[in-house]
């Protein structure tokens, strides 16, 4: 039994053949399995090592480092009000407490009918917006306690579907492979190149070798 | 193999002083080697280095002047200016330990590891009296059990990466991690996916700190009240080197020493933790004599005077003939010969033989070129016609994937099923039985069979005559019979006569009963039975007059009724034995069976009378390893009960029916071997505990002289408290090996004449059968590390891991039947013995085939194998 579906299998297949060698395409493959199913179960994590052929023990070092990566349960919007210096000066951390008075949640949590997940976070570079959060990544700001119940409220009736996708999405397009390109092109290409090189070189070399 | 290096030195300036390096040498190795210790705790030689623990900052003089650099990641460059010992760098050495100490809980009262333990001695010379952290430390709970063996305590851990680094890049199971970020990483296992590698013991060994402790160790003991001896571990034919460390007359723990021609430092966990069947509850420690169904003990006075009058009586009445011998793989070379002196120069009976139909006839092993562990690792190219090794002999293993991995040779294996050598080969080809000549006589040339492998072993640089190949012989496939691999390695040895045989049998001393005569036909010394070596016939006062038989031919003979006498010298064949139905039966109707062995086995509970032996670590002697290096084991404490080594009960019996062995120590014994044999020519104690022959030396010894280098100390980390670091491996490049273990070029006595015996001549069994029809299936029948066997059932912590008998077939070929997993299946072989097993559905495993784990239960009267089939088949069916 497949945890990809035999689409994203197929995408997963893609993936693969990008790179030299298997294990490179281990943080491609965990956003794929998060944009299926939101967080990366174990099963994906199961499935992500067999199909690169290293041990899952080394698929769950990776996803555990990185904050992007979910092992547990995460709702459909995961939030992200941002309380850094720029943020924190405009007011982010009263948006913070405004958020979680407004979900029903703690930091961290998520609601009980598994839409929001609101979390924390450093700095993600929309200080000119500031205070500022994100919803699956995608940016909202300047929020004040007002501008954030209608944001909760156009997530709630999926008015913003087209902006805002479901948690894991990274991008909604997926461009094809370029063909592969052999070693031997590149490495004869490299070669006609040194060859080039030299040349003009030796014809610099034969023309002004004195003005040194 | 060993050139004269020091002109390629570089020059390097450490604290003032000037210092040889190596170029390329990391500046830590060679500080060490000039006798300035850095202290560290992610570095070790065997591991690719990380520079994770900043322990060893050194100055390191560049550009700018003096800066702190880790010196386990700097290599050295020719003018190096280093300093060791300034403030600067105790200050940095200090703040480090700060750090590290920040999160650990400093419960050393507890902690196994106190008293050995590389963070608590580097902060009592290095570190900081006290911390300045005053938060809460982080908490896990503490310990998890991470597989059966290992209990890992987060709290304890400072993060070195050495286990995972093994566990990743050593062993290839790479089963634990980092997990997590920052000040929250630790190191963890995958959510129900135990840290179940054959290798996890190391990982203990190597630990820094009491992060990682092993199941059978925990609590036993404090490492101030060990006390030690360095030895060879014998569970398999590798030998590893070991020290076994004993606590109250009890062994607690073996730590691998770092061997550079053998081991590398590194044991498997059925070695490592092996040692728990010494102190099992089912030793035999006295002579018991069958009474009806029980056993009453008896003194060896008495045991000995029966066993005497046995023999005498057979010998008058009817001759020695009817008498046999059957010895263990696990005895030293001391028993060995004893024994095969009583047997053969004694008692005067050929019937000897120490290989239960899972081993190589002695005539093709002493036939063949045989080569070292080393020659192995850098061939060029490896052929592999042998039973899993990774399950088999685990640390070689571990030898032949580093050298893959590093591109120093490349494996292609012959096999009948698929095994963990797969991952490290090229090539894997599944011949036929009749496919198997034409594949060796065209190994060189271009063969029309198989292409890809004729190809590869001539683009990689073999010569025709098969100069850089190195063929790992075994026993592949247990079910295909022994004629099979012995007729493919005479034709190979045929073609390719440079070809090198590196014997990969499983039995751990099985070198040793073939050069010491434990073999039918042969006479200590490979001399052959019809003409002993002038030594054999100024020591032994009499030969057999003909032929003895094979351990299969001593079985046939007793369902004759013509055995009347046999002796089990640490031998079980009613569980090891290939065909159990036939040694079960014929054990039952031999008049008299003498078992001499340390453990209550199928075999010697069914015996008339028991003996009971010594084990390992209670006697002293040598073995010899698969690579015929012999070397030394040691006898750490005393036997229990009245449990003697088994060259004193031959001497015994001998002088009871009124002849002299004519030697009283293992000294004395090896001093007799050494002279009867030119293949030992020149072994004494005395020589192998000097410096250069610690790890043993390979025989026949050679006059060739070797430069002699110092062995520098290897990591001190994991083998604390071991006081002759000193003759530890040398931590080598990764491609040169430098044998100086094989040195005698201090001897001013050289042999007169060092030609090796040569051999019985052999015929090959070439044409093959031919193979039955299609109803049966093909049978595969292999041994696994954790096969149950005497060793593992009295081991409690290895018994939990012992693999159940069970049948393995593809999903096809289940399909076929109509079975799943968990269903069972009655097995019929050749003979029309039926079992039933459970089936295991595992799709490595050849569409048609059916595939057994040798060491099940011999209470059924199904055996795979049957004797006399050069290929087993059997009969699948559902129940």
């Amino acid at each position: 039994m497949s945890f990809f579906t035999s689409e994203n299998l197929e995408r997963a297949q893609v993936l693969l053949g990008l790179y030299p060698e298997k294990r490179s395409a281990l943080m491609p493959l965990c956003h794929l399995a998060q944009a299926q199913q939101g967080y990366l179960t174990k099963e994906a994590m199961e499935e992500i090592a067999k199909l690169l052929e290293i041990e899952p023990a080394e698929v769950f070092g990776t996803v555990s480092f990185y904050d992007m990566f979910h092992t547990e349960e995460v709702g459909k919007y995961l939030v992200s009000v941002c309380t850094n210096v720029a943020c924190l000066l405009r007011g982010g951390l009263e948006l913070l407490e405004h958020a979680s008075d407004k979900l029903e949640v703690p930091v961290g949590g998520t609601t009980e009918d598994g839409l929001f997940t609101l979390e924390e976070v450093e700095c993600v570079a929309h200080c000119d917006k500031a205070p500022c959060a994100q919803v699956n990544y995608r940016f909202f700001g300047p929020l004040g306690n007002d501008s954030f119940d209608q944001l909760v409220e156009d997530l709630r009736n999926d008015q913003l579907t087209d902006s805002v996708p479901p948690h894991g999405t990274l991008s909604r397009v997926f461009r094809e492979a370029p063909s592969l390109v052999e070693n031997e092109v590149i490495i004869a290409e490299r070669v006609a190149m040194d060859q080039a090189r030299q040349e003009r070189q030796a014809a610099k070399d034969s023309n002004g070798g004195d003005s040194k | 193999m060993s050139t004269d290096v020091s002109k390629d030195l570089i020059s390097i300036s450490i604290d003032g002083r000037e210092v040889k390096a190596r170029p390329g040498e990391l500046l830590i190795a060679a500080a060490e080697e000039a006798g300035i210790f850095i202290p560290r705790f992610c570095y070790h030689p065997r591991l690719p280095q990380v520079g994770m623990c900043r322990m060893c900052l050194v100055e390191v003089s560049g550009p700018r002047g003096f800066s702190l650099q880790p010196s386990c990641y700097v290599p050295v460059s020719d003018g190096m200016d280093v300093i060791t010992d300034s403030e600067k760098v105790k200050k940095a050495q200090d703040g480090v330990l700060e750090f590290l100490l920040i999160n650990h809980p400093l419960d050393c009262p507890v902690c196994d590891k106190g008293g050995e333990c590389p963070l608590q001695d580097q902060t009592l010379a290095y570190g900081p009296g006290e911390s300045r952290f005053a938060e809460e430390k982080r908490h896990f709970e503490k310990p998890i059990a991470i597989s059966e063996l290992v209990f890992l305590d987060r709290e304890r851990c400072i993060q070195c990466d050495r286990c995972t680094r093994f566990a990743d890049v050593v062993a290839g199971d790479a089963l634990i991690e980092f997990i997590g970020r920052g000040d929250n990483t630790q190191v963890n296992v995958f959510p129900e996916r135990p840290f179940s590698s054959y290798f996890s013991g190391n990982t203990v060994q190597i630990c820094p700190v009491g992060a990682l402790t092993a199941a059978p160790y925990r609590f036993k003991s404090r490492p101030w009240d060990l006390a030690q001896v360095e030895s060879s571990c014998i569970t398999c034919s590798m030998g590893c080197r070991i020290m076994v460390q004993s606590s109250q007359n009890q062994v607690i723990r073996y730590i691998g020493l770092d061997s550079d021609q053998v081991n590398h430092g590194w044991l498997c966990d059925k070695g490592r933790f092996g040692h728990e069947s010494l102190s099992s509850p089912d030793r035999v420690t006295a002579p018991l004599i069958r009474k009806g169904d029980s056993y009453v003990e008896t003194s060896w006075a008495n045991a000995i005077s029966i066993i005497s009058s046995k023999i005498s009586g057979i010998k008058e009445k009817i001759g020695s003939d009817r008498i046999g011998f059957i010895i263990g793989s696990k005895l030293t070379n001391e028993d060995i010969y004893a024994w095969v002196k009583l047997a053969k120069g004694v008692i005067g009976t050929d019937s000897v033989d120490s290989q239960l139909g899972d081993g190589i006839s002695a005539d093709v092993i002493s036939r063949l070129n045989r080569a070292t562990i080393n020659d192995a690792v850098t061939s060029k190219v490896v052929l592999s016609f042998t039973g899993d090794i990774k399950e088999e002999i685990p640390v070689l293993y571990l030898r032949l994937r580093e050298a893959v991995k590093n591109g120093n040779t490349k494996v292609i294996t012959i096999a009948t099923h698929s095994s963990s050598l797969d991952g490290i080969s090229e090539i894997q080809v599944f011949p036929s039985l009749d496919q198997l000549r034409p594949l060796a006589q065209q190994i060189t040339a271009d063969s029309s069979y198989f292409p890809e492998v004729s190809s590869l072993i001539k683009s990689s640089g073999v010569s025709a005559d098969g100069e850089g190949l190195v063929v790992l012989l075994g026993r592949e496939n247990l079910a295909w019979d022994q004629t099979v691999v012995e007729a493919f390695a005479l034709e190979l040895a045929r073609v390719a006569p440079k070809a090198k045989f590196l014997v990969t049998l499983h039995g751990s001393n099985f070198s040793g009963g073939v050069d010491l005569g434990a073999v039918p036909r042969f006479l200590p010394g490979r001399s052959s039975l019809s003409d002993p070596s002038a030594g054999l016939r100024q020591k032994w006062s009499r030969f057999p007059s003909h032929n003895g038989k094979s351990v299969k031919e001593m079985f046939k003979s007793a369902l004759k009724g013509e055995m009347d006498l046999l002796f089990l010298i640490g031998s079980d064949p009613r569980t090891d034995f290939v065909d159990t139905t036939l040694s079960n039966t014929a054990l039952d109707e031999i008049g008299f069976v003498v078992s001499v062995d340390t453990f209550m086995s199928e075999s010697s509970s069914r015996a008339d009378l028991v003996l009971p032996a010594a084990a390992f670590a209670e006697k002293y002697g040598t073995i010899t390893n698969l690579e015929e290096r012999i070397m030394t084991v040691n006898q750490k404490v005393t036997p229990p009960g009245l449990c003697r080594p088994d060259w004193e009960i031959a001497c015994e019996i001998a002088l009871e029916i009124g002849s002299d062995l004519g030697f009283s120590s293992p000294e004395e014994i090896l001093g007799e071997i050494s002279n009867i044999s030119s293949l030992h020519w020149g072994l004494s104690f005395d020589r192998l505990s000097r410096l250069s022959a610690l790890d043993g030396v390979v025989i026949p010894l050679t006059s060739t002289p070797l430069t002699l280098k110092k062995k520098p100390m290897f990591d001190q980390i994991s083998t604390p408290g071991i006081a002759s670091v000193w003759n530890q491996g040398l931590a080598s490049s990764k491609t040169s090996f430098i044998d100086s273990s094989a040195s005698i070029s201090d001897e001013s006595d050289s042999p007169t004449e060092s030609k090796v015996p040569t051999a019985i001549s052999v015929e090959p069994i070439w044409p093959l059968p031919p193979i039955p029809g299609t109803s049966e299936m093909p049978l595969v029948y292999c041994r696994r590390l954790y096969s149950q066997g005497q060793l593992l059932k009295n081991s409690p912590h290895l018994s939990r891991l012992a693999v159940e008998p069970r049948c393995r077939i593809s999903s096809e070929t289940a399909r076929a039947i109509g079975v799943a997993v968990g269903e069972s299946v009655r097995l019929t072989d050749k003979a029309g013995g039926a079992g039933v097993f459970e089936v295991e559905i595992d799709d490595g495993i050849r569409e048609g085939w059916v595939e057994m784990v040798k060491g099940m239960s011999s209470s059924q009267s199904f055996s795979p194998i049957r004797v006399d089939e050069t290929m087993n088949y059997v009969k699948l069916e559902r129940v």
